[in-house]
């Protein structure tokens, strides 16, 4: 079937082109649907189910990013089915894994009404702690929710490196290189395209984490400087993070049509350099 | 990485040959430094890494790094997600190395069943769960589907090969293989699927001709694909794994589709708790496994078949292999099958255990060389299926219901496998036409005292209430939903709070992982259950979390997977009166 669609967003009409998903036709009808695992650069991995909306006529819950809108569906985004599912989609990753770093979800969880008290007390078994184990990037698995972003970026949908999997299965699944080496003995080539697309803070680079222990990252006395990559031709946009006149990081931004957010190792750790001389190094 | 030793390597050649190219693990040749193998070519042989990585579990007894680096230069697949695929099974080991491995039930019915004892004693002579005594290690395992000869171990020697041991103790687990028990079944009614299971040699394809093997397919190359779908819809045949789906409308959707190719995929990784007639089927009357196959692909067009065989069941595959390799010597599977010019082969491939891998979209990630993670549905399998081309799965006892059927047998449409195990005197298979009641199952099955409860369906299924022993079992109400037609018996004396755990304690081990709700709803749900059984009044949360398992899991398990916990609260059967 060719030529526009309409699809029900919670009442109101809405015209969506052929191939668009749910969660396109609920941006283009203004209707805000929260998400997590997915990312508009990677392929949805339908795996948070955050983004679950009513669909009628179907038994369950449809997830937004991956569904395709068909014409004349009927959506509900906001039903008490929809937002008891979300808050408890919520709960348990509040319960499972450590959120601070993830204000967006703080904020859904806020909206939703999410209180990851009730389960009872912290069961005291031990947490895992960060993995320090290059200068580049840093590996908190207390703080991942398995959203598989990072995978992908490595593998298919980015980067080509598949350095990292899920392995184990269960409540025991776990993102791990093989054998679970460390990184810099795997096939990471620390491009940090994974760190770039993790929304929890569970990757982060080094600088970031480092400034977070020594309390000393302050995101809103950031500025950010959009610029082009001078190491090569490829012409990637670089958006520098500076912070009381030094670098702190530098990111791409996902809707750079070179970069699709991603970068090679020189664009987004080689910048050391810049204050060669003035910190006295 | 340590490199794979000889062994290794000889185990993985065993199933890909020897390397070629030193581009695989081979010699490096001259030419290799200006020629590359990969691409798709290299590609296209993923779905050979299960077989290999079990070829690896059978002869050394587990998957060193070494080996699996091996293994990844020889299929070209990245070592991070070779390890992916090797950490999700169950019985593929990449943490140790051991020359056997005892896997015993301790589930729902083999705990009723003298399992627990069996801890004990095998905690006593090897250490616990987990450690070795230098030759063999033991781990607790979800049910073998052995339920009617409890309690049931699974064992692994390396460079031996796998058993079975039922009503399991200290001397038969150390004994070589045990042969013959005799197969548990009856029927009330007409003898239909379990009308061959006292054959002599069920491998023996004379045999199953005598009595009526192969007319099915007979007639279906007579009268062709369209009148074969038409007999099966007019039929009314449904799923019998689990999900009833109309068995001829899949056939349709797949036989409609554009495609050059296709596949049929017969699902025979029967792992529900409670349930053990697929195994018995394709142990007793494989061919009818094979013939039911043969049908489907020429129904839908297909010309390759799968058999996902549950990687705890040795004597089914075997008798498979068997039946298929009789199969093709006489004509039925081939380039020609019986002169009709339809080519069909069936190839069988290994489980390694992993529940989920019968959620059909994850046994084609399986058979594909992936985690068993199920795909987001649509696109349904009859459009993208296995290897991404339209696929019809069909569950075991399905297809030969199906021969049945075709072949005309009185009775075939109306007839339904049913697993009765647990608190009775003869656990078994019983063959009952629809309309049977759990009351009569368990009649045939013998029992002395009525049971407190009654599991129907399996772990995915309900506790029913004891006016439900009387409803009329069928699809759709007033029915209880049939699940894979398990009955499970419990009698007075068992800790009911206990029995309903271990379905919570079932689901949080199978679950994949992959999803938020069923991942971690269903280690809140055992953990809430818990404080439940403890004496907290949790019947809210755990509504709860059942209903957001319920509503947006990806699949079938997280979907099902409150179900039993649910109605045994609902029932008052857990956590004292409350």
């Amino acid at each position: 079937m060719t030529g526009r669609r309409t699809v029900e967003v919670d009442g109101t009409a809405v015209a969506i082109e052929p191939g668009a998903t749910i969660l396109d036709a609920c941006r283009a009808g203004g209707v805000d649907v929260p998400t997590l695992c997915y990312l508009e650069t990677l392929t949805p991995a339908n795996a948070c189910r955050l983004c679950s909306v009513e669909v009628e006529g179907s038994r369950t819950l449809v997830p937004a990013c991956s569904r395709i809108a068909e014409d004349g569906m009927v959506i509900r985004t906001a039903t008490d089915r929809v937002r008891h599912a979300r808050r408890m989609i919520l709960e348990f990753l509040a319960v499972a894994v450590d959120l601070t770093t993830a204000p967006e979800l703080l904020e859904a969880m806020a909206v939703y009404g999410a209180d990851p008290s009730r389960y009872g007390t912290d069961d005291g078994s031990p947490r895992p702690d960060a993995v320090v184990d290059n200068d580049l990037y840093v590996r908190d698995l207390d703080k991942c929710v398995l959203c598989y972003r990072c995978v992908e970026a490595c593998g298919d949908d980015a980067q080509h490196t598949y350095a990292i999997t899920i392995a184990d299965r269960g409540a025991a699944a776990r993102v791990a290189t093989e054998f679970d080496v460390a990184l810099p003995d795997s096939a990471c080539v620390f491009c940090g395209n994974c760190v770039a697309v993790c929304p929890t803070g569970a990757l982060m680079v080094k600088t970031e984490f480092d400034m977070r222990v020594a309390g000393t990252w302050h995101e809103e006395a950031q500025t950010v400087t959009r610029t082009v990559c001078g190491y090569c031709g490829v012409g990637c946009n670089l958006d520098v993070h500076v912070q009381d006149g030094a670098i702190v990081k530098v990111t791409s931004p996902f809707d750079h049509d070179v970069t699709a957010g991603n970068l090679c190792i020189k664009g987004r750790f080689g910048w050391t350099h810049v204050r060669a001389g003035v910190d006295g190094a | 990485m340590a490199a794979a030793t000889v062994d290794e390597r000889r185990a993985v050649d065993r199933i890909l040959g020897p390397p070629t190219t030193g581009w695989e693990g081979g010699e490096r040749r001259r030419v290799d430094g200006h020629v590359a193998t990969g691409g798709h070519a290299a590609r296209a042989r993923r779905h050979l890494l299960l077989p290999v990585l079990h070829a690896l579990q059978d002869d050394i007894g587990g998957i060193s790094d070494g080996a699996l680096g091996y293994v990844c230069e020889r299929l070209t697949i990245p070592p991070a997600e070779a390890y992916g695929v090797a950490t999700f099974y169950g019985l593929l080991s990449v943490s140790e190395v051991s020359p056997t491995v005892i896997h015993l039930c301790d589930d729902i019915v083999c705990r009723t069943s003298g399992a627990k004892e069996l801890f004990t004693a095998l905690a006593d002579a090897i250490g616990p769960e987990g450690s070795s005594d230098g030759t063999r290690t033991w781990h607790r395992s979800n049910c073998l589907g052995q339920c009617d000869a409890a309690p049931a171990a699974f064992v692994q020697e390396a460079g031996v090969g796998r058993r079975v041991v039922v009503r399991a103790d200290l001397d038969r687990l150390a004994a070589g293989p045990i042969d013959g028990r005799d197969p548990a079944y009856a029927a009330i009614g007409d003898a239909v699927l379990t009308a061959r299971f006292g054959a002599p040699d069920p491998a023996d394809l004379d045999a199953y001709r005598a009595v009526g093997g192969y007319r099915g397919l007979r007639r279906a190359l007579e009268v062709g694909p369209d009148a074969v779908i038409a007999i099966v819809e007019a039929a009314g045949l449904r799923g019998r794994g689990g999900a009833a789906f109309p068995t001829g409308r899949k056939w349709r959707a797949v036989a409609d589709e554009e495609a050059t190719e296709r596949y049929v995929v017969c699902n025979a990784d029967e792992s529900e708790p409670g349930t053990f007639k697929d195994r018995m089927l394709m142990e007793r009357d494989p061919f009818s496994v094979v013939e039911g196959l043969t049908i489907a692909g020429h129904a839908t067009g297909a010309t390759k078949g799968f058999i996902y065989v549950r990687g705890e069941y040795p004597d089914a595959e075997d008798r498979l292999r068997a039946a298929i390799a009789a199969a093709e010597a006489a004509g039925y599977l081939g380039d020609d099958v019986l002169g009709s010019g339809f080519p069909f082969r069936i190839e069988v491939r290994r489980g390694a255990g992993a529940y989920i891998c019968g959620e059909e979209t994850a046994l084609f990630e399986s058979i594909e060389g992936r985690r068993g993670e199920p795909r987001a549905k649509p696109p349904y399998p009859t459009t993208v299926g296995l290897f991404g081309r339209p696929t019809a799965v069909n569950n075991v006892e399905t297809l030969a219901a199906a021969v049945a059927i075709v072949a005309e047998v009185p009775g075939a449409a109306d007839t339904k496998l049913f697993c009765v195990s647990g608190d009775v005197d003869a656990a078994g298979v019983v063959e009952a036409p629809f309309g049977v009641t759990v009351r009569e199952l368990l009649t045939v099955a013998g029992s002395s005292h009525p049971p407190q409860a009654v599991l129907f369906g399996g772990a995915a299924g309900r506790f029913l209430a004891p006016a439900e022993w009387d409803v009329p079992l069928g699809y759709g109400p007033p029915s209880p939903p049939m699940g894979s037609g398990a009955v499970v018996a419990f009698g007075p004396g068992v800790d009911m709070d206990d029995i309903v755990q271990r379905i919570a304690e079932f689901f949080r081990d199978e679950s994949c992982g992959q999803c938020v709700p069923c991942r971690e709803g269903t280690v809140r749900q055992d953990e809430t259950l818990r404080r439940l059984v403890a004496g907290a009044d949790e019947r809210g949360l755990l509504d709860e979390i059942a209903q957001v398992m319920r509503d947006a899991s990806i699949c079938g398990l997280g979907q099902t997977a409150a179900e039993a916990v649910s109605s045994a609260i609902a029932l008052g059967l857990v956590g004292g009166a409350r």
